[in-house]
């Protein structure tokens, strides 16, 4: 009973985080609830017994992915402040 | 109201893929495909079922993957403007991460190393080993750590494209013993296997690693912190 409860948590969670990195208009926070999804997302694979899968997933899909994804939301916002401060007539 | 259709678009498509994942889950499967590996698995060389799909039943699979793979390391390396790969350009002032550089690093390196060859016999792998090789990598790039595999040009490229030359290599042999494209001689197939993933473990890592080393600072950090870049 215990676990049917914990995997409703998980699935709950996961649908909350996967919803609030699509919804957020803020990048960064978008990457980092993304992560959190991706590490959630391992855990349920651990729950479907594909530990495989899950290892996968929290080394590259959590970790890996999201490094290169706070990059490129650095890149952004770089961008996106330079060409602020250079094009304030558009 | 833009907000009321994307809800109501996004209920529908979920409905569907609801429906759909069901009633492919209630079909009954029309190859007992885990009955077939468990029984092919004595010729494997391995223990694990996945790691017998991924690096001999369906090894052309892992192929392509890892030729996909290494086409992204060398188009990351191609664009001109890309900083010299050893130099610290992109160094964190996180005093944290500074010391923790030092406790965690050689933990991943062990750990990768065990998940290279757990992957005979229990969950683990190439890829795997790889990702937390190139975490460890992607850490001492942040904290400045210089990593001086990526400074030298043709070690390194060499490093880039090992993994797939192994494999390649395999297959031919395979090929030209007359076993065919990727067959193992039975009695290698173990040690080829695990030859196969340390190597290929190594080209991942340092693939990964390429694609984030190998990304121009952005020029707003550089503008902001005074820091030299570009």
């Amino acid at each position: 009973m215990i676990d049917l409860w914990l995997d409703m948590l998980l699935v709950f969670a996961l649908l909350a985080t996967a919803a609030a990195a699509l919804c957020s208009r803020d990048l960064f926070r978008a990457v980092v609830l993304f992560i959190a999804f991706g590490l959630l997302m391992a855990l349920g694979w651990v729950r479907l017994e594909a530990p495989d899968v899950a290892l996968a997933e929290a080394a590259i899909g959590a970790g890996l992915t999201g490094v290169l994804l706070l990059d490129a939301a650095g890149h952004f916002r770089g961008r996106r402040r330079n060409s602020g401060e250079e094009g304030k007539g558009e | 109201m833009r907000i009321g259709l994307v809800l109501a678009l996004s209920a529908l498509v979920g409905l569907a893929l609801g429906a759909a994942v069901l009633r492919i889950a209630g079909a009954p499967p029309p190859v007992d495909l885990p009955a077939a590996v468990g029984d092919a698995l004595v010729r494997s060389g391995v223990d694990n079922p996945v790691t017998a799909v991924l690096l001999n039943f369906r090894a052309y699979d892992t192929l392509l993957e890892v030729a996909v793979l290494v086409i992204a390391g060398v188009a990351a390396l191609s664009p001109e403007r890309a900083t010299p790969l050893a130099a610290p350009a992109l160094r964190s002032a996180n005093i944290l991460l500074h010391a923790l550089v030092a406790w965690f690093v050689p933990l991943m390196l062990v750990l990768a190393a065990y998940l290279v060859w757990a992957g005979g016999h229990r969950p683990g792998g190439a890829f795997q080993a790889g990702a937390v090789l190139a975490a460890a990598g992607v850490l001492m790039r942040l904290a400045g750590v210089p990593l001086h595999v990526l400074g030298n040009d043709l070690r390194f490229r060499a490093g880039l494209v090992l993994g797939l030359a192994t494999l390649l290599l395999v297959a031919l042999l395979g090929a030209s013993s007359g076993g065919g494209f990727l067959a193992y001689p039975p009695a290698l197939a173990g040690t080829l296997i695990l030859v196969v993933e340390v190597l290929l473990a190594l080209s991942i890592a340092l693939v990964l690693l390429v694609l984030f080393v190998s990304a121009p600072p952005s020029d707003g950090d550089a503008a902001s912190t005074g820091d030299e870049g570009v």
